[in-house]
């Protein structure tokens, strides 16, 4: 009884939620890389998406873990399942793996990660108490639309660019078989 | 009070609420897909000048649980070459946005489980692993009906996806919250659907095609596809499909409760009634799934470049109109 009791503590319980979201990154990272069916890769790119959606819950953010299943998962998982539907058919014998490329894309999801950690320890982290509380949706949409409304505008152009080359593609591809 | 209290005690408060509420929204979901599946053969039938389900119980009411121990009884069929995992995970997955988005909604004043300043957000934010489920489950068959169901599954979804959140957003707008109690008492003067017919308007048509019923039920689309993404599923599997559509329709009817009739609140003019606020809100509620129902019996199914066409060239345009004149309406007043 009492050892149940202890177990459902709700620090325990945080650090046990804690443990199961970084699992579940880490598991779906690994299944987004090694299995050779490629719907299995991105079914783990979803799994790990979720985990770091769990991730930013723990950062105190729900918002940002919403937002991050409804663009990560629900648009941009979703746009890579159907580019795979579109593609060849998975019943055909695989390509094989292919030394140099496996080397290149090491090579950068090394390079990726040097840069990113060097990023991470050079920041100065304050610990929660120290930082202003007030994340809330309107100080994030202050904040795009007034400090960093540059980045703003950027990313909507990239969109742009993107929304554009989808439909000349599809345009042309459309003029060339009619 | 007794046993809650010890439970409280056992559990501590939030996660004793957690646990009541799982059971709670588990029983809420089944009662309420056997009453809907009678519903929507009663409703059928006397469209289309039948009787419908009349043996077991008064009125047949009685049947749809009879049908849900056959399949409950029924051999868990995997056909040879489907992927196995992936064929198992499906009905499991489908039924994951369903527990969760009950979460959010206020059932009544005090009656939810848990109000999240997000609230309105979690629920399009888990509605994507449903259209998943749909998709790998039609991929895992390994058939070509359920592979072209699937397809067309989430071609739809993410079309209509899009004006749906753009209507929300209007909403969203006009009571400055995304919390889904702070909407239900900014319409305690007048509802939604008074200021923004169109959007409520936009919303439940978008609703429709969110859970795949008619007259935007391609995706299992019988007279070509034979049952679409669920054709290789039998006994309990395909029952957790039919489950969670049936969910979904409750819960996208709860949401336009919430968002345009009100919520818990009562009919205008009607306050003084000593009516509990559940009553009103699951009143509503079935009123607006009553209307589903009474749609896809009425019209007929799309074809799927009309469906296509519908959205992209008059749902979008309009939702996002709607969204620019109301953000000018809202400036004005404010």
């Amino acid at each position: 009884m009492n050892s149940v009791q202890s177990l459902i503590q709700p620090q325990v319980l945080a650090q046990l939620g804690f443990a199961g979201v970084v699992a579940l990154t880490l598991t779906g990272a690994l299944i987004a890389v090694f299995p050779r069916n490629i719907l299995y890769n991105v079914l783990g790119l979803i799994i790990c998406l979720t985990g770091v959606a769990g991730l930013f819950v723990y950062l105190g953010s729900p918002f940002i873990a919403l937002m991050e299943l409804l663009i990560y998962v629900g648009a941009i998982c979703i746009s890579i399942i159907f580019a795979i539907m579109l593609s060849r058919p998975l019943h055909l014998s695989l390509p094989k793996r292919h030394l140099p490329k496996v080397g290149l894309a090491l090579g950068v999801g090394a390079a990726v990660f040097i840069m990113l950690s060097a990023i991470i320890s050079r920041t100065e982290w304050q610990p929660a108490a120290m930082r202003s509380n007030d994340w809330s949706i309107t100080t994030l949409g202050t904040y795009l639309l007034t400090r960093y409304d540059l980045v703003f505008e950027v990313i909507s152009l990239v969109l742009l660019v993107a929304i554009l080359g989808a439909i000349i593609i599809s345009g042309y591809a459309r003029r060339s078989t009619s | 009070m007794a046993a809650w209290q010890n439970l409280v005690n056992f559990l501590g408060p939030d996660l004793a609420r957690i646990v009541v509420g799982l059971v709670g929204v588990l029983a809420l979901v089944q009662v309420n897909a056997l009453f809907l599946v009678w519903l929507e053969r009663k409703v059928a039938a006397h469209i289309q000048l039948r009787i419908g389900p009349k043996e077991v119980g008064p009125f047949g009411i009685l049947q749809t649980i009879v049908d849900g121990i056959k399949l409950v009884s029924k051999e868990l069929i995997t056909p040879r070459h489907v992927d196995r995992k992936l064929f198992m995970l499906a009905p499991i997955a489908v039924f994951l946005p369903v527990l969760v988005s009950f979460v959010v909604i206020p059932f009544s004043e005090r009656l939810l489980i848990r109000d999240m300043n997000v609230g309105l957000l979690l629920i399009f934010a888990f509605s994507t692993f449903n259209v998943l489920a749909v998709l790998v489950g039609g991929w895992a068959s390994n058939n070509k009906y359920s592979l072209l169901g699937a397809v067309r599954a989430v071609a739809q979804n993410v079309a209509y996806e899009i004006p749906l959140l753009l209507t929300v957003l209007s909403v969203v707008m006009w009571s400055n919250s995304l919390q889904m109690s702070e909407i239900v008492a900014s319409q305690s003067k007048i509802w939604h659907v008074f200021w923004m017919p169109v959007a409520a308007l936009i919303y439940l048509i978008c609703a429709t095609a969110e859970t795949n019923r008619a007259p935007f039920d391609i995706p299992e689309a019988e007279s070509e596809l034979v049952a679409g993404f669920h054709t290789e599923y039998s006994g309990m599997r395909f029952a957790l499909f039919f489950l969670a559509e049936y969910s979904n329709m409750l819960i996208v009817s709860a949401v336009a409760t919430t968002l345009f009739f009100g919520g818990w609140k009562s009919l205008p003019g009607l306050g003084f009634l000593p009516v509990p606020g559940l009553i009103w809100f699951f009143a509503k509620t079935y009123v607006l799934i009553f209307v589903t129902i009474w749609v896809r019996w009425t019209f007929p199914r799309l074809r799927f470049d009309q469906l296509m066409n519908f959205c992209w060239k008059i749902m979008i345009p309009a939702a996002l109109l709607h969204l620019i004149v109301y953000a000018g309406i809202i400036k004005l007043l404010r």
